[in-house]
């Protein structure tokens, strides 16, 4: 059997036995080894937790962090809530659209970084928040961008 | 009331099990274990202390509705919602970062007072900040047998779903289905999580457990207003010159929250205070004259408003309130589980009405239209996303008529792109920009 499975035996030893708990950390897993969860991933998945497949995507497709379709090596999402939109937000966006040469919702042509907006990340007070690889920058202006963008095009 | 910084909750950070209990940390624990969970809820009902997560339920009330044993011969779950995700608060982000250990003691003293062995602490998938170091204090305090004691903590990771902060939702979640809210009754005191009778509490409400016990009940309640009893951390945000959290005794002046130089500062460039969004995007709407009131519950109820997950949002005078009708509108579009109907759909078309008046394209009876979606989407559900969704946007309307009017005498907006809400790209939006997958190609 692979890590993967063994590592999802292991979540699942957490919960109650017979209950679903570990399909989020297991999908969780799952995408951080496979960077996207295809339909062969998320069939492993399934296998691992021995429900069906469908069921699996019934998941991977109401949560918003998993990704249901190839991204990027690095993603970067900026929070366009109110509070960051106040501070600037859009212009942040745009400015990391001009760096990466792709819209909000693609990844750049050199298949590195995948850009997104995102709601609200709960940083309200610091922002512009904009997580990077899940981690958060915050108080992000515009010309603060073209740092983030060269260091993930250099790693 | 003097507007001053009061820590209980936030006193004495450190993430270091050493330094937590070199400051008396732990010390409520062996305290509450030492007496019966009857006796420890009473201290919380004495107390008064009401849930920090929005719905400012009577926390020791909550407590008392678990059945006993005997009752319903199950085992008990202590359910931690630390999905904080309302616009506006990141209050629970700053505990857990800055607390953790005191976050954790509450946990364990309500696990004994509602007798459950297991604890779960769902916490949204994006806080992986927070999450790293509550997972290294649980860490610690797991190698200690005299504190975590029989009991079993799960720290468990959301995926990114606003709707998973409602309480049986998260409950589902937790469960491994899709985040929907559950019909009540029954409620999750009955029957929560596994079907299983389940205490679901706020971050904030645990951590201020530990202070609670080592002050005493009745000097708890001597701290704060009427009804709003003790500390609340806020969040402050927005155009404030020092955005960040506050804890405070709720009836302070909201005024002062804004403009103290302790507190928010003001705001940046002297310019004018518009309007104030109190207790996270879902309440409703206070105007920039409207903020000499008591920050707490039975002041802003007078005024139809909420402190609810205590987000306060300062807009300034070049924000224009179609666009940010907008915004909010397409952030609970994009969050309606889609279960009911009069939210999943009542909310899109909000996003759509409210899009046709900013772009100057709607007529004075779309604008009633508005109003009208508005109405059939409150109290028609099974939890309160689409309803909030619907309040705050009716009291933009309600507070800033002409400013609706004028994107429709004027066909367009009258601020233009001057207003930092112009065009703000929402994932909802987003979207709908990824082109659909061809078939067949």
């Amino acid at each position: 059997m692979t890590a993967l499975y063994d590592a999802i035996q292991a979540e699942r030893a957490k919960y109650p036995e017979g209950s679903r708990s570990a399909v989020l950390p297991a999908l969780r897993l799952a995408q951080d080894e496979h960077g996207w969860l295809s339909p062969d991933v998320m069939r492993e998945v399934a296998d691992a937790l021995e429900v069906t497949p469908a069921f699996v995507a019934s998941i991977a497709t109401f949560y918003d962090q998993f990704n249901t379709e190839p991204v990027g090596e690095h993603l970067v999402e900026v929070c366009t809530n109110v509070s960051c939109a106040l501070y600037g937000a859009q212009q942040v966006l745009e400015s990391f659209e001009s760096d990466l040469d792709c819209h909000a919702g693609e990844t750049s042509a050199d298949g590195k970084v995948t850009l997104r907006t995102i709601e609200c990340l709960g940083g309200c007070g610091w922002g512009t928040i904009v997580a990077v690889d899940h981690r958060y920058h915050l108080y992000v202006k515009p010309e603060d961008t073209a740092a983030i963008v060269e260091e993930l095009r250099a790693g | 009331m003097p507007a001053e910084i009061k820590e209980l909750v936030l006193a004495d950070a450190t993430t270091s099990l050493a330094e937590y209990e070199a400051t008396g940390g732990y010390e409520q624990l062996a305290r509450a274990r030492a007496m019966t969970p009857a006796e420890v809820t009473d201290v919380l009902l004495e107390s008064q202390l009401r849930g920090r997560g929005g719905a400012f339920f009577a926390t020791g009330r909550k407590w008392s509705f678990v059945p006993s044993k005997e009752q319903i011969p199950k085992p008990h779950y202590l359910v931690v919602n630390a999905d904080e995700s309302e616009p506006g608060s990141f209050k629970d982000n700053e505990i857990l970062s800055r607390v953790p250990h005191r976050f954790l003691e509450g946990c364990l003293i309500t696990a004994h007072a509602v007798d459950s062995k297991g604890v779960f602490v769902y916490i949204r998938g994006e806080y992986s900040g927070p999450y790293e170091v509550l997972k290294a204090a649980l860490d610690e305090v797991m190698k200690r047998a005299d504190l975590i004691g029989d009991v079993d903590i799960v720290l468990h990771r959301g995926a990114g779903a606003y709707i998973c902060g409602e309480e049986t939702a998260l409950i589902e979640s937790l469960e491994g289905k899709r985040g929907q809210p559950r019909s009540k009754p029954p409620f999750p005191a009955i029957s929560g999580v596994y079907g299983s009778p389940t205490v679901v509490n706020n971050v904030e409400t645990m951590a201020t457990v530990p202070p609670i016990l080592a002050i005493g009940g009745e000097a708890y309640a001597k701290l704060g207003v009427e009804d709003s009893r003790g500390t609340r951390v806020v969040s402050v945000s927005g155009h404030v010159v020092n955005g960040g959290n506050y804890e405070i005794e709720p009836g302070i002046p909201l005024r002062d929250l804004i403009y103290a130089e302790h507190l928010g500062g003001g705001v940046p460039d002297g310019r004018r205070l518009k309007a104030v969004i109190p207790g996270g995007s879902s309440t409703v709407i206070l105007t920039g004259d409207e903020i000499d009131v008591g920050y707490d519950f039975d002041s802003l109820s007078k005024l139809h408003t909420a402190m609810g997950s205590a987000g306060v949002i300062c807009l300034d005078e070049r924000v224009c309130m179609v666009q940010l009708g907008v915004r909010v509108s397409e952030f609970y579009e994009h969050e309606s589980c889609g279960k009911c109907t009069p939210c999943r759909e009542g909310t899109r078309w909000m996003t759509a009405i409210l899009r046709r008046l900013e772009a100057g394209d709607a007529t004075r009876r779309e604008l009633d239209l508005l109003l009208d979606v508005c109405d059939r989407i409150n109290g028609k559900c099974l939890c309160p996303l689409g309803e909030t969704a619907a309040m705050a946007v009716a009291s933009y309307v309600a507070k800033f008529r002409e400013e609706f009017v004028a994107h429709i005498d004027q066909a367009g907006c009258p601020f233009g792109d001057s207003s930092p809400l112009d065009h703000v790209l929402a994932p909802v939006a987003m979207h709908a920009l990824v082109p659909a997958v061809e078939v067949g190609a």
